[in-house]
Protein backbone atom coordinates (compact mmCIF):
# COMPACT_ATOMS: atom_id res chain seq x y z
CA UNK A 1 0.00 0.00 0.00
CA UNK A 2 1.23 3.44 -0.88
CA UNK A 3 1.10 6.37 1.50
CA UNK A 4 0.92 8.83 -1.32
CA UNK A 5 0.18 8.11 -4.91
CA UNK A 6 0.02 10.61 -7.74
CA UNK A 7 -1.05 9.29 -11.12
CA UNK A 8 -0.54 10.92 -14.49
CA UNK A 9 -0.66 14.53 -13.33
CA UNK A 10 -1.17 17.19 -16.00
CA UNK A 11 -0.98 20.93 -15.54
CA UNK A 12 -0.93 23.81 -17.96
CA UNK A 13 -0.75 27.58 -17.80
CA UNK A 14 -2.84 28.80 -20.70
CA UNK A 15 -1.71 26.71 -23.62
CA UNK A 16 1.70 26.00 -22.11
CA UNK A 17 1.79 22.52 -20.65
CA UNK A 18 4.13 22.40 -17.67
CA UNK A 19 3.34 18.88 -16.46
CA UNK A 20 2.71 16.20 -19.06
CA UNK A 21 1.66 13.22 -17.02
CA UNK A 22 3.88 12.90 -13.97
CA UNK A 23 3.37 10.02 -11.56
CA UNK A 24 4.85 9.24 -8.21
CA UNK A 25 4.27 6.68 -5.50
CA UNK A 26 5.65 6.80 -1.98
CA UNK A 27 5.54 3.93 0.47
CA UNK A 28 5.84 4.54 4.19
CA UNK A 29 9.36 5.70 4.96
CA UNK A 30 10.23 6.62 1.41
CA UNK A 31 12.23 9.77 0.84
CA UNK A 32 11.79 10.88 -2.73
CA UNK A 33 13.92 13.67 -4.14
CA UNK A 34 12.69 15.52 -7.19
CA UNK A 35 15.40 17.31 -9.11
CA UNK A 36 15.43 19.24 -12.35
CA UNK A 37 16.33 22.61 -13.74
CA UNK A 38 14.25 25.76 -13.25
CA UNK A 39 11.02 25.56 -15.20
CA UNK A 40 11.02 21.77 -15.27
CA UNK A 41 7.77 21.80 -13.29
CA UNK A 42 9.06 20.22 -10.10
CA UNK A 43 7.67 22.85 -7.71
CA UNK A 44 4.42 22.98 -9.66
CA UNK A 45 4.14 19.22 -9.33
CA UNK A 46 4.60 19.37 -5.57
CA UNK A 47 2.09 22.20 -5.23
CA UNK A 48 -0.47 20.25 -7.25
CA UNK A 49 -0.33 17.41 -4.75
CA UNK A 50 -2.06 19.49 -2.08
CA UNK A 51 -3.93 21.55 -4.63
CA UNK A 52 -2.17 24.85 -4.03
CA UNK A 53 -2.08 24.71 -7.82
CA UNK A 54 -4.94 23.26 -9.79
CA UNK A 55 -3.93 20.37 -12.01
CA UNK A 56 -5.77 19.69 -15.27
CA UNK A 57 -5.68 15.94 -15.06
CA UNK A 58 -4.56 13.11 -12.85
CA UNK A 59 -5.34 11.39 -9.59
CA UNK A 60 -4.09 12.02 -6.08
CA UNK A 61 -4.43 9.34 -3.41
CA UNK A 62 -3.44 9.52 0.22
CA UNK A 63 -3.50 6.18 2.05
CA UNK A 64 -5.60 4.79 -0.83
CA UNK A 65 -8.19 7.51 -0.36
CA UNK A 66 -8.68 9.32 -3.63
CA UNK A 67 -9.06 13.08 -3.56
CA UNK A 68 -12.29 13.77 -5.42
CA UNK A 69 -11.77 16.34 -8.14
CA UNK A 70 -14.13 18.20 -10.45
CA UNK A 71 -13.21 20.36 -13.42
CA UNK A 72 -14.15 24.03 -13.54
CA UNK A 73 -15.04 25.70 -16.85
CA UNK A 74 -11.40 26.26 -17.81
CA UNK A 75 -10.71 22.57 -17.25
CA UNK A 76 -8.70 23.02 -14.06
CA UNK A 77 -9.49 20.51 -11.35
CA UNK A 78 -10.65 21.56 -7.93
CA UNK A 79 -11.71 19.58 -4.91
CA UNK A 80 -15.28 18.32 -5.15
CA UNK A 81 -15.55 18.36 -1.39
CA UNK A 82 -13.68 21.16 0.42
CA UNK A 83 -13.94 19.22 3.68
CA UNK A 84 -12.10 16.26 2.16
CA UNK A 85 -9.41 18.56 0.77
CA UNK A 86 -8.93 20.23 4.16
CA UNK A 87 -8.66 16.86 5.84
CA UNK A 88 -6.12 15.61 3.30
CA UNK A 89 -4.11 18.81 3.47
CA UNK A 90 -3.92 18.51 7.24
CA UNK A 91 -2.25 15.12 6.75
CA UNK A 92 0.13 16.37 4.05
CA UNK A 93 2.37 18.92 5.69
CA UNK A 94 4.23 21.33 3.46
CA UNK A 95 7.48 23.20 3.99
CA UNK A 96 8.00 26.15 1.67
CA UNK A 97 11.01 27.74 0.05
CA UNK A 98 10.26 31.07 1.71
CA UNK A 99 9.19 29.52 5.04
CA UNK A 100 5.80 31.30 5.00
CA UNK A 101 5.55 31.52 8.75
CA UNK A 102 2.64 33.62 9.98
CA UNK A 103 4.42 36.85 10.72
CA UNK A 104 2.11 38.08 13.48
CA UNK A 105 2.64 34.96 15.57
CA UNK A 106 5.65 33.91 17.61
CA UNK A 107 7.48 30.71 16.72
CA UNK A 108 5.53 28.83 19.39
CA UNK A 109 2.19 30.22 18.21
CA UNK A 110 3.04 29.29 14.64
CA UNK A 111 3.59 25.68 15.63
CA UNK A 112 0.50 25.50 17.87
CA UNK A 113 -1.88 27.18 15.43
CA UNK A 114 -2.91 24.32 13.18
CA UNK A 115 -3.04 21.56 15.81
CA UNK A 116 -5.42 23.71 17.87
CA UNK A 117 -7.48 25.31 15.13
CA UNK A 118 -7.48 22.61 12.46
CA UNK A 119 -7.13 19.36 14.38
CA UNK A 120 -9.03 20.63 17.43
CA UNK A 121 -6.32 19.66 19.90
CA UNK A 122 -6.42 21.18 23.38
CA UNK A 123 -4.12 24.17 23.95
CA UNK A 124 -2.24 22.32 26.66
CA UNK A 125 -1.51 19.30 24.49
CA UNK A 126 -0.57 21.49 21.52
CA UNK A 127 1.80 23.49 23.69
CA UNK A 128 3.60 20.36 24.83
CA UNK A 129 3.79 19.11 21.29
CA UNK A 130 5.02 22.44 19.95
CA UNK A 131 7.76 22.65 22.56
CA UNK A 132 8.77 19.09 21.81
CA UNK A 133 9.12 19.70 18.07
CA UNK A 134 10.80 23.10 18.44
CA UNK A 135 13.29 21.37 20.67
CA UNK A 136 13.75 18.60 18.16
CA UNK A 137 14.66 21.00 15.35
CA UNK A 138 16.89 22.96 17.72
CA UNK A 139 15.05 26.28 17.98
CA UNK A 140 13.39 25.91 21.38
CA UNK A 141 15.36 28.89 22.66
CA UNK A 142 13.67 31.11 20.03
CA UNK A 143 10.09 30.05 20.78
CA UNK A 144 8.90 33.55 21.73
CA UNK A 145 10.58 35.26 18.79
CA UNK A 146 8.64 36.54 15.81
CA UNK A 147 9.63 35.26 12.36
CA UNK A 148 11.05 38.61 11.26
CA UNK A 149 13.44 38.49 14.21
CA UNK A 150 14.88 35.09 13.32
CA UNK A 151 17.50 34.01 10.81
CA UNK A 152 16.41 32.17 7.68
CA UNK A 153 17.69 28.87 9.03
CA UNK A 154 15.78 29.34 12.27
CA UNK A 155 12.63 30.29 10.40
CA UNK A 156 12.84 27.23 8.19
CA UNK A 157 13.37 24.98 11.20
CA UNK A 158 10.33 26.54 12.88
CA UNK A 159 8.42 25.87 9.66
CA UNK A 160 9.52 22.23 9.80
CA UNK A 161 8.40 22.05 13.45
CA UNK A 162 5.06 23.54 12.35
CA UNK A 163 4.74 20.78 9.76
CA UNK A 164 5.77 18.07 12.25
CA UNK A 165 3.27 19.24 14.86
CA UNK A 166 0.50 18.09 12.53
CA UNK A 167 2.01 14.59 12.68
CA UNK A 168 1.43 14.25 8.96
CA UNK A 169 1.38 11.11 6.85
CA UNK A 170 3.63 12.66 4.23
CA UNK A 171 5.79 15.77 4.31
CA UNK A 172 6.25 17.87 1.18
CA UNK A 173 9.35 20.05 0.97
CA UNK A 174 9.43 22.72 -1.72
CA UNK A 175 13.08 23.73 -2.17
CA UNK A 176 13.48 24.17 1.58
CA UNK A 177 17.06 25.40 1.43
CA UNK A 178 17.01 27.53 -1.72
CA UNK A 179 16.36 30.81 0.09
CA UNK A 180 19.06 30.24 2.70
CA UNK A 181 22.64 31.45 2.99
CA UNK A 182 25.09 28.63 2.32
CA UNK A 183 26.10 28.48 5.97
CA UNK A 184 22.47 28.03 7.07
CA UNK A 185 21.69 25.28 4.56
CA UNK A 186 23.47 22.66 6.64
CA UNK A 187 21.37 23.12 9.77
CA UNK A 188 18.15 22.61 7.80
CA UNK A 189 19.48 19.62 5.85
CA UNK A 190 20.59 18.03 9.12
CA UNK A 191 17.07 18.28 10.50
CA UNK A 192 15.66 16.79 7.31
CA UNK A 193 18.15 13.96 7.40
CA UNK A 194 17.11 13.15 10.99
CA UNK A 195 13.50 13.06 9.90
CA UNK A 196 14.32 10.72 7.04
CA UNK A 197 16.15 8.39 9.41
CA UNK A 198 13.10 8.30 11.69
CA UNK A 199 11.24 6.76 8.80
CA UNK A 200 9.06 9.70 7.83
CA UNK A 201 7.65 9.72 4.35
CA UNK A 202 8.98 12.74 2.48
CA UNK A 203 8.81 14.20 -0.99
CA UNK A 204 11.54 16.77 -1.45
CA UNK A 205 12.01 19.15 -4.34
CA UNK A 206 15.64 20.13 -4.06
CA UNK A 207 18.79 21.42 -5.65
CA UNK A 208 20.94 19.77 -3.00
CA UNK A 209 22.53 16.86 -4.86
CA UNK A 210 24.29 15.70 -1.72
CA UNK A 211 20.97 15.37 0.08
CA UNK A 212 19.37 13.66 -2.91
CA UNK A 213 22.20 11.13 -3.10
CA UNK A 214 22.77 10.42 0.58
CA UNK A 215 19.35 10.74 2.17
CA UNK A 216 16.69 9.87 -0.36
CA UNK A 217 15.93 6.37 -1.56
CA UNK A 218 14.23 7.43 -4.78
CA UNK A 219 15.20 10.08 -7.25
CA UNK A 220 12.99 11.64 -9.88
CA UNK A 221 14.51 13.81 -12.57
CA UNK A 222 11.96 16.09 -14.19
CA UNK A 223 12.59 17.77 -17.48
CA UNK A 224 10.07 19.90 -19.36
CA UNK A 225 7.16 18.39 -17.48
CA UNK A 226 8.03 14.72 -17.92
CA UNK A 227 9.99 12.27 -15.80
CA UNK A 228 13.22 11.77 -17.74
CA UNK A 229 14.73 9.37 -15.31
CA UNK A 230 13.98 7.82 -11.95
CA UNK A 231 15.45 5.24 -9.67
CA UNK A 232 17.88 4.70 -6.85
CA UNK A 233 19.71 8.01 -6.38
CA UNK A 234 23.15 6.48 -6.03
CA UNK A 235 22.85 4.65 -9.33
CA UNK A 236 21.07 7.39 -11.23
CA UNK A 237 23.43 10.15 -10.12
CA UNK A 238 26.58 8.12 -10.71
CA UNK A 239 25.50 6.63 -13.94
CA UNK A 240 22.83 8.79 -15.61
CA UNK A 241 21.27 7.21 -18.67
CA UNK A 242 19.55 10.14 -20.33
CA UNK A 243 21.47 12.90 -22.04
CA UNK A 244 19.39 15.51 -20.22
CA UNK A 245 20.39 14.29 -16.80
CA UNK A 246 24.03 14.03 -17.86
CA UNK A 247 23.88 17.66 -18.96
CA UNK A 248 22.09 18.69 -15.78
CA UNK A 249 24.62 16.95 -13.56
CA UNK A 250 27.64 18.22 -15.42
CA UNK A 251 26.51 21.72 -14.46
CA UNK A 252 26.61 20.92 -10.76
CA UNK A 253 29.84 20.41 -8.86
CA UNK A 254 28.33 17.73 -6.58
CA UNK B 1 -4.18 92.57 22.58
CA UNK B 2 -5.58 91.44 25.87
CA UNK B 3 -6.51 87.81 26.23
CA UNK B 4 -9.60 87.56 28.39
CA UNK B 5 -8.81 84.64 30.71
CA UNK B 6 -11.76 85.33 32.99
CA UNK B 7 -14.34 84.55 30.40
CA UNK B 8 -12.56 81.32 29.47
CA UNK B 9 -12.19 80.33 33.12
CA UNK B 10 -15.88 80.85 33.71
CA UNK B 11 -16.77 78.92 30.57
CA UNK B 12 -14.64 75.90 31.40
CA UNK B 13 -17.62 73.83 32.64
CA UNK B 14 -19.25 74.41 29.27
CA UNK B 15 -16.08 73.23 27.52
CA UNK B 16 -15.79 70.14 29.68
CA UNK B 17 -19.38 69.30 28.86
CA UNK B 18 -18.33 69.75 25.25
CA UNK B 19 -15.43 67.32 25.68
CA UNK B 20 -17.86 64.68 26.88
CA UNK B 21 -20.14 65.25 23.91
CA UNK B 22 -17.18 65.12 21.51
CA UNK B 23 -15.91 61.89 23.05
CA UNK B 24 -19.38 60.38 23.01
CA UNK B 25 -19.79 61.21 19.32
CA UNK B 26 -16.31 59.91 18.53
CA UNK B 27 -16.59 56.63 20.40
CA UNK B 28 -20.07 55.75 19.16
CA UNK B 29 -19.26 56.56 15.55
CA UNK B 30 -15.93 54.71 15.68
CA UNK B 31 -17.51 51.63 17.21
CA UNK B 32 -20.34 51.61 14.68
CA UNK B 33 -17.94 52.47 11.87
CA UNK B 34 -15.51 49.68 12.67
CA UNK B 35 -18.32 47.16 13.07
CA UNK B 36 -19.49 48.06 9.56
CA UNK B 37 -15.97 48.37 8.15
CA UNK B 38 -14.96 44.75 8.77
CA UNK B 39 -17.72 43.15 6.65
CA UNK B 40 -17.34 45.92 4.06
CA UNK B 41 -13.59 45.31 3.81
CA UNK B 42 -14.20 41.59 3.40
CA UNK B 43 -16.64 42.38 0.60
CA UNK B 44 -14.09 44.73 -0.97
CA UNK B 45 -11.49 41.97 -1.27
CA UNK B 46 -13.94 39.47 -2.75
CA UNK B 47 -13.26 38.36 -6.30
CA UNK B 48 -16.98 38.08 -6.99
CA UNK B 49 -18.25 41.33 -8.54
CA UNK B 50 -21.68 40.74 -7.02
CA UNK B 51 -20.17 40.96 -3.55
CA UNK B 52 -17.48 43.50 -4.30
CA UNK B 53 -19.51 46.04 -6.25
CA UNK B 54 -22.02 47.11 -3.56
CA UNK B 55 -19.18 47.68 -1.11
CA UNK B 56 -17.16 49.54 -3.72
CA UNK B 57 -20.15 51.77 -4.55
CA UNK B 58 -20.79 52.47 -0.87
CA UNK B 59 -17.23 53.53 -0.10
CA UNK B 60 -17.00 55.45 -3.37
CA UNK B 61 -20.14 57.49 -2.68
CA UNK B 62 -19.39 58.09 0.99
CA UNK B 63 -15.77 59.05 0.38
CA UNK B 64 -16.75 61.08 -2.66
CA UNK B 65 -19.08 63.48 -0.84
CA UNK B 66 -18.30 65.93 1.94
CA UNK B 67 -19.11 64.94 5.50
CA UNK B 68 -21.14 68.11 6.01
CA UNK B 69 -23.37 67.34 3.03
CA UNK B 70 -24.01 63.85 4.41
CA UNK B 71 -24.84 65.27 7.83
CA UNK B 72 -27.24 67.84 6.38
CA UNK B 73 -28.92 65.19 4.26
CA UNK B 74 -29.52 62.95 7.24
CA UNK B 75 -30.48 65.61 9.78
CA UNK B 76 -32.35 68.15 7.64
CA UNK B 77 -32.95 66.28 4.38
CA UNK B 78 -34.77 63.24 5.72
CA UNK B 79 -37.13 65.36 7.82
CA UNK B 80 -38.61 66.73 4.63
CA UNK B 81 -40.43 63.45 3.95
CA UNK B 82 -43.69 62.77 5.69
CA UNK B 83 -43.06 59.05 5.54
CA UNK B 84 -39.93 59.56 7.60
CA UNK B 85 -41.69 61.83 10.10
CA UNK B 86 -44.44 59.27 10.54
CA UNK B 87 -42.12 56.28 10.81
CA UNK B 88 -41.05 54.52 13.98
CA UNK B 89 -37.53 55.80 13.35
CA UNK B 90 -38.55 59.44 13.69
CA UNK B 91 -37.73 59.74 17.40
CA UNK B 92 -34.19 58.75 16.41
CA UNK B 93 -33.91 60.68 13.18
CA UNK B 94 -35.13 63.88 14.81
CA UNK B 95 -32.42 63.54 17.45
CA UNK B 96 -29.30 65.51 16.58
CA UNK B 97 -26.94 63.19 18.50
CA UNK B 98 -28.31 60.14 16.73
CA UNK B 99 -28.07 61.79 13.32
CA UNK B 100 -24.54 62.99 13.94
CA UNK B 101 -23.43 59.52 15.12
CA UNK B 102 -25.13 57.94 12.13
CA UNK B 103 -23.48 60.30 9.65
CA UNK B 104 -20.05 60.03 11.28
CA UNK B 105 -20.37 56.27 11.60
CA UNK B 106 -21.22 55.89 7.94
CA UNK B 107 -18.36 58.17 6.98
CA UNK B 108 -15.69 56.48 9.04
CA UNK B 109 -16.94 53.01 8.05
CA UNK B 110 -16.17 53.79 4.41
CA UNK B 111 -12.68 55.10 5.11
CA UNK B 112 -11.88 52.32 7.58
CA UNK B 113 -13.16 49.69 5.15
CA UNK B 114 -10.75 50.91 2.48
CA UNK B 115 -7.85 50.99 4.96
CA UNK B 116 -8.64 47.46 6.09
CA UNK B 117 -9.20 46.19 2.55
CA UNK B 118 -5.79 47.55 1.55
CA UNK B 119 -4.27 45.85 4.54
CA UNK B 120 -6.01 42.55 3.73
CA UNK B 121 -4.79 42.71 0.15
CA UNK B 122 -1.21 43.27 1.24
CA UNK B 123 -1.14 40.07 3.32
CA UNK B 124 1.88 38.08 2.13
CA UNK B 125 0.48 35.39 -0.24
CA UNK B 126 2.83 32.82 1.27
CA UNK B 127 1.11 33.13 4.64
CA UNK B 128 -2.23 32.44 2.98
CA UNK B 129 -0.79 29.41 1.20
CA UNK B 130 0.65 28.10 4.44
CA UNK B 131 -2.78 28.38 6.06
CA UNK B 132 -4.41 26.52 3.18
CA UNK B 133 -1.67 23.89 3.24
CA UNK B 134 -2.35 22.97 6.87
CA UNK B 135 -6.00 22.43 5.97
CA UNK B 136 -7.68 25.60 7.22
CA UNK B 137 -11.16 26.31 5.92
CA UNK B 138 -11.83 29.72 4.36
CA UNK B 139 -13.55 30.85 7.52
CA UNK B 140 -10.60 29.81 9.70
CA UNK B 141 -8.19 31.40 7.25
CA UNK B 142 -9.95 34.74 7.66
CA UNK B 143 -10.52 34.48 11.37
CA UNK B 144 -7.09 33.20 12.39
CA UNK B 145 -4.68 34.58 9.79
CA UNK B 146 -6.03 37.27 7.47
CA UNK B 147 -8.05 39.45 9.84
CA UNK B 148 -5.69 39.39 12.85
CA UNK B 149 -2.76 40.17 10.60
CA UNK B 150 -4.56 42.84 8.56
CA UNK B 151 -6.09 44.59 11.58
CA UNK B 152 -2.67 44.90 13.14
CA UNK B 153 -1.03 46.22 10.02
CA UNK B 154 -3.88 48.70 9.58
CA UNK B 155 -3.23 50.28 12.99
CA UNK B 156 -0.94 53.16 11.91
CA UNK B 157 -3.31 54.21 9.14
CA UNK B 158 -6.34 53.70 11.31
CA UNK B 159 -4.89 55.95 14.02
CA UNK B 160 -4.81 58.67 11.40
CA UNK B 161 -8.44 58.02 10.58
CA UNK B 162 -9.39 58.24 14.26
CA UNK B 163 -7.69 61.62 14.62
CA UNK B 164 -9.41 62.86 11.49
CA UNK B 165 -12.72 61.67 12.96
CA UNK B 166 -12.03 63.54 16.20
CA UNK B 167 -11.72 66.71 14.19
CA UNK B 168 -14.69 65.85 12.01
CA UNK B 169 -16.95 65.63 15.07
CA UNK B 170 -16.66 69.44 15.25
CA UNK B 171 -19.29 69.49 12.49
CA UNK B 172 -21.81 68.32 15.08
CA UNK B 173 -21.89 71.88 16.39
CA UNK B 174 -23.67 72.86 13.19
CA UNK B 175 -26.59 70.58 13.97
CA UNK B 176 -27.14 72.20 17.39
CA UNK B 177 -24.92 69.93 19.51
CA UNK B 178 -22.72 71.52 22.18
CA UNK B 179 -19.47 69.65 21.62
CA UNK B 180 -16.11 71.40 22.07
CA UNK B 181 -16.68 73.52 18.99
CA UNK B 182 -20.30 74.08 20.00
CA UNK B 183 -19.10 75.35 23.37
CA UNK B 184 -16.67 77.67 21.63
CA UNK B 185 -19.40 79.01 19.39
CA UNK B 186 -21.61 79.68 22.41
CA UNK B 187 -18.83 81.48 24.26
CA UNK B 188 -17.89 83.41 21.16
CA UNK B 189 -21.38 84.72 20.53
CA UNK B 190 -22.21 85.43 24.16
CA UNK B 191 -19.10 87.46 24.86
CA UNK B 192 -18.08 88.39 21.35
CA UNK B 193 -14.64 86.96 21.95
CA UNK B 194 -14.11 84.64 19.01
CA UNK B 195 -10.33 84.42 19.40
CA UNK B 196 -10.40 83.34 23.05
CA UNK B 197 -13.31 80.98 22.42
CA UNK B 198 -11.81 79.13 19.49
CA UNK B 199 -8.22 79.04 20.69
CA UNK B 200 -9.51 77.29 23.80
CA UNK B 201 -11.37 74.80 21.62
CA UNK B 202 -8.14 74.27 19.68
CA UNK B 203 -6.23 73.53 22.86
CA UNK B 204 -8.84 70.96 23.90
CA UNK B 205 -8.61 69.22 20.52
CA UNK B 206 -4.84 69.27 20.73
CA UNK B 207 -4.91 67.59 24.14
CA UNK B 208 -7.33 64.92 22.93
CA UNK B 209 -5.20 64.30 19.85
CA UNK B 210 -2.14 63.93 22.04
CA UNK B 211 -3.91 61.32 24.17
CA UNK B 212 -5.11 59.43 21.09
CA UNK B 213 -1.64 59.40 19.57
CA UNK B 214 -0.21 58.02 22.79
CA UNK B 215 -2.87 55.33 22.97
CA UNK B 216 -2.16 54.23 19.41
CA UNK B 217 1.58 54.19 20.05
CA UNK B 218 0.91 51.84 22.94
CA UNK B 219 -1.34 49.68 20.80
CA UNK B 220 1.34 49.50 18.11
CA UNK B 221 3.97 48.52 20.65
CA UNK B 222 1.70 45.76 21.82
CA UNK B 223 0.36 44.41 18.53
CA UNK B 224 2.96 45.39 15.97
CA UNK B 225 6.18 44.37 17.70
CA UNK B 226 6.58 41.68 15.11
CA UNK B 227 7.19 44.30 12.44
CA UNK B 228 9.51 46.40 14.56
CA UNK B 229 13.28 46.00 14.37
CA UNK B 230 14.53 43.40 16.76
CA UNK B 231 15.48 44.73 20.17
CA UNK B 232 19.11 44.23 21.09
Amino acid sequence: MYKLEVQDLHKRYGSHEVLKGVSLAAKAGDVISIIGSSGSGKSTFLRCINLLEQPHGGKILLNDEELKLVANKEGALKAADPKQLQRMRSRLAMVFQHFNLWSHMSALENVMEAPVHVLGMSKKEALEKAEHYLNKVGVAHRKDAYPAHMSGGEQQRVAIARALAMEPEVMLFDEPTSALDPELVGEVLKVMQDLAQEGRTMVVVTHEMGFAREVSNQLVFLHKGVVEERGCPKEVLVNPQSERLQQFLSGSLK
Amino acid sequence: MIFDFNVIWESLPLYFGGVLVTLQLLLISLAAGLAMAIPLALMRVSKSPLVNFPAWLYTYVVRGTPMLVQLFLIYYGLAQFEAVRDSVLWPYLSNATFCACLAFGINTSAYSAEILAGSLKSTPPGEIEAAKAVGMSRFKLYRRILLPSALRRALPQYSNEVIMMLHTTSLASIVTLIDITGAARTVSSQHYLPFEAFITAGVFYLCLTFILVRLFKRAERRWLVYLAPRKA
